[in-house]
């Protein structure tokens, strides 16, 4: 198996403390069947599934519970045979943040036999897409995005498939497990992927502190034979399995600000959305499934779990043991860029990739604040080549105009700055408050200027209305004018002629 | 069960100020050793008083100003000033010359300018310029260092602590007696009058490589910078940039004129040179921000010392190259911006 190599190291970034081995030495346990689906209706970047069940109905594991709303969306499906119970709005937690959703609530039975599927024929390439988005798959790293989507931006010719198999994040397994267990069927995937988006070359990414996946893939590439997969295992640091930074690390080619990986050539799948895919074209499976680790301190049992879609986050941490004592937060998605929850009834959707249950607070930081010292610690460290320190200046300064130069914009909040500040100083927290203020100033401006255009406008128009009447009135006047000289000549000359006549 | 919504990252802190300022501290203690070794138990007398001073300053300022005081009080930034500044006083000084120096500087260089983070100025340097200005015989005016063969007259634990206090000797000792140039100090007077730096350096003052103790003090502080460097609390990029363009700079006149101009070994291992590289031009708040800018800024330091001493009035130069580069660090930040990535120059 040939290596593929690193074209220029990686940029910035920080090492950090793995705690993968929390999680990482069981196999992925796949008989979690929870006794309540919450499946919501927005699992996907872009509008809402419409639901297409009533409640009371009976259904079927695999069964559509959600259309597409629109052409480029994805369907959704029931996760487990069982009950319809209600169909109500429910909190979701989906890339990013909590939001509120409509959900199909699901009382599930354990008949749980799969409706019937077979493997799907295509009649084109068209046909291939549409499939993949009503099959409800989309990008499993953490963004949700539709995959069929993603594979149908015929911006430009993709060279390069990047499958991402990195896993960066502390604390998160489940790309590494699901390597080790089904590298087969992952890079299945990603050749069916390559296929679509007409690549010629796949590169599977993996950081170096996961040897057990690499060896499975490399050895899954010679089984298959195929001269198009190659293996690159990167340094362990945090932020690598960034997407902009794999194609700057791979290629040498920076995505532009606001452009995709495919302006330059290149696409990047997750590697948990190649075996979903896999699944799909081998079984005819839906996404209904995806790997969730559960871990932290606060967990008795961490480990990797296969989880229906939809399963209460509370249900699954006691299948996983329950909790360990006091839990002082529970962080959706890795430590760096997770987000925490303020409760365990929300339902596991499809970007759920991890479930953290820690024991100490770390934020609000239990600890002093100071200010920047300049130090320059958070310089080196940005993937993205900004200067924290400054930025941070300039949003303490609200000094918007400098904000855009500096590149605030371009964050990608990996929260590296903020981890090495020697003065504990919460810079994601401020640059995200940053970005907020920023946007809402551009739009008041953006508003005041349309204000100030609508009145210029108006005075226009009432200035050349003004305009008009003034003519308006000085024709008239005039006309008046004329008129009424006509009218004095016209009677003087009558007069004249009725004194001749008189004569 | 409820739980508590806190902002990402959700990581504890590798480091901290204090953790910082504590490791600078760690890292001079082997050349304060080595400082006692030759100069005797002076800087120790002068450390205490600079840090009492620097810490009343310090909360007085931070009253004034209406700030919290125990954090800035306890990030020990105030300590290591003062401690910078007691190595750059001679060890024989009456008590409010250090009282003077640390409180100038956290006083005019520090908060002045809004408090710690905020200075342009390096306050351990601003405090000695204004020392060096106001009382250039006090600051210039050293002991030889105390060792026994020398042959120079010893001055006790006991008188020192009494010139602190009261300004005066004992009757026994006469000032003139024992205190006597550095060695910079008696080069640059030396070339002045026309004196080959080969017979300059054959005094008793002069060793081998550099002054007398000194070699040893700045090869000590080294270490201490290594230390600084192994455990991530500074970065290589200004030390390295200024001790090589010093070594680059006494290197080209040496080979040109041996008997006018001093060797680099003498350049780097006498005065302050090594503690300007490790401790004073690497102090964050007043350097230059990206590594790239950091380079140039530590070359210039190392080029302006070099000119100052060989050509300037000031026997050591550094602290005014400090403070020069000081000045300059806006605009050496503006130029060495990095690109950001995908963002078009
Ligand atoms: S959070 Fe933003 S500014 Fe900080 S290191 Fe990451 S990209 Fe750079
Ligand atoms: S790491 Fe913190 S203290 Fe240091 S320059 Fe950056 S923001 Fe300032």
């Amino acid at each position: 198996m040939l290596k593929y190599p690193l074209f220029q190291s990686f940029y910035g970034g920080v090492h950090l403390e793995s705690h993968k081995n929390t999680s990482n030495h069981k196999q992925i346990a796949r008989d979690f069947l929870p006794s309540r689906l919450i499946i919501p209706m927005n699992q996907q970047f872009g509008s809402d599934a419409i639901p297409s069940v009533k409640v009371g109905q009976l259904i079927q594991k695999g069964e559509v519970i959600g259309k597409p709303a629109e052409k480029n969306t994805t369907a959704v499906h029931a996760s487990c045979s069982g009950r319809v119970g209600a169909i109500e709005k429910h909190p979701v937690p989906t890339a990013g943040k909590v939001s509120t959703s409509t959900c199909v609530i699901i009382e599930t039975n354990d008949e749980n036999n799969i409706a019937a599927q077979k493997p799907p024929l295509f009649k084109n390439h068209l046909d291939k897409l549409t499939a993949i988005n009503h099959a409800g798959i989309v990008g499993l790293g953490g963004a949700a995005f539709p995959t069929a989507e993603k594979l149908n931006r015929k911006s430009s010719h993709c060279e390069m498939l990047i499958l991402n198999g990195a896993e960066c994040e502390p604390y998160i397994s489940c790309d590494d497990l699901l390597m080790q267990e089904h590298a087969t069927e992952v890079l299945r995937g990603a050749l069916a992927m390559m296929e679509i988006v007409g690549a010629e070359l796949t590169v599977v990414v993996i950081e170096k502190d996961k040897p057990k996946a690499i060896e499975a893939i490399s050895n899954a590439i010679e089984t298959i034979g195929s001269k198009c997969i190659r293996l690159t295992d990167i340094p362990t640091m945090y932020p690598t399995g960034g997407e902009r930074q794999l194609v700057e690390a791979l290629t040498g080619k920076e995505v532009p600000s606001g452009k995709y990986p495919i302006d330059v050539g290149c696409i990047c799948q997750n590697v948990g959305t190649a075996y979903a895919l896999d699944c799909f074209f081998q079984l005819g499976e839906p996404l209904i499934n995806r790997i969730v680790t559960v871990t932290g301190q606060g967990v008795k049992n961490p480990q990797n779990v296969a989880v229906p879609i939809g399963a209460p986050i509370v249900e699954l941490i006691k299948f996983c043991g329950g909790y360990d004592g006091e839990v002082s937060q529970l962080i959706l998605g890795g430590n760096m860029m997770g987000y925490t929850v303020d409760t365990d009834q929300l339902p596991v959707t499809k970007s759920t990739n991890c479930i953290i249950t820690t024991k100490k607070a770390t934020t609000p930081k239990p600890f002093e604040i100071w200010p920047c010292i300049r130090c320059g610690e958070c310089i080196p460290v940005c993937p993205v080549r900004l200067l924290p320190q400054q930025i941070l200046k300039a949003y303490e300064n609200k000094n918007f105009e400098e904000l855009g130069k500096l590149g605030l914009s371009e964050c990608i909040e990996c929260g590296c700055c903020d981890v090495v500040c020697p003065s504990h100083i919460p810079l994601v927290e401020n640059f995200r408050k940053a970005k907020h203020l920023r946007m809402q100033e551009i739009k008041s401006s953006e508003l005041s200027n349309a204000a100030q255009k609508r009145y210029e406008l108006k005075t226009q128009r009432l200035s050349s209305q003004h305009a008009n009447t003034e003519k308006l009135h000085a024709d008239l006047k005039e006309s008046i004018k004329e008129s009424s000289k006509n009218d004095m000549i016209k009677a003087a000359v009558e007069r004249s002629k009725k004194r001749r006549d008189k004569k | 069960m409820n739980f508590p919504i806190n902002s990402s990252p959700h990581v504890l802190p590798i480091t901290s100020v204090p953790i910082i300022m504590r490791h600078v501290l760690y890292a001079l203690i082997p050349s304060t050793i080595v400082y006692v070794w030759y100069f005797g138990f002076g800087i120790f007398i002068n450390m205490l008083i600079a840090s009492i001073a620097a810490l009343i300053s310090e909360a007085i300022m931070l009253r004034i100003r209406n700030r919290p005081i125990k954090p800035s009080l306890a990030d020990g930034s105030a300590i290591v000033t003062a401690i910078l500044i007691a190595f750059s006083i001679p060890p024989l000084a009456p008590w409010w010359l250090p009282v003077l120096g640390a409180s100038s500087a956290i006083v005019l260089a520090k908060h002045l300018y809004g408090g710690i983070g905020a200075n342009i100025f390096n306050p351990a340097m601003v405090g000695y310029a204004i020392l060096l200005l106001s009382f250039p015989v006090q600051m210039t005016h050293w002991i030889p260092p105390q060792i026994e063969n020398l042959g120079f007259q010893n001055i006790d634990l006991w008188s020192t602590v009494l010139y602190s206090v009261t300004g005066s000797l004992p009757s026994n000792l006469n000032l003139d007696a024992i205190t006597q140039a550095t060695p910079l100090d008696i080069v640059k007077g030396g070339l002045k009058n026309g004196i080959s730096i080969n017979e300059l350096r054959s005094g008793p003052l002069f060793s081998q490589l550099g002054g007398y103790g000194w070699e040893w003090i700045n090869i000590f502080t080294a270490f201490g910078g290594v230390y600084l460097l192994y455990k991530g609390i500074i970065r290589w990029h200004i030390p390295v940039s200024l001790l090589t363009s010093i070594t680059i700079f006494a290197a080209l006149f040496y080979l040109y004129d041996p008997n006018q101009n001093l060797s680099p070994s003498f350049h780097l291992l006498s005065g302050a040179t090594v503690l300007g590289a490790f401790f004073i031009a690497t102090d964050p708040v007043s350097a230059a921000a990206t590594n790239q800018g950091r380079l140039i800024y530590g070359a210039s330091i190392g080029a302006l010392t070099y000119a100052i001493r060989t050509w300037g009035g000031y026997p050591d130069g550094l602290a005014f190259a400090v403070l020069l580069m000081n000045l300059m660090v806006p605009l050496i930040d503006r130029f060495t911006t990095p690109k950001i990535y995908g963002q078009q120059q």
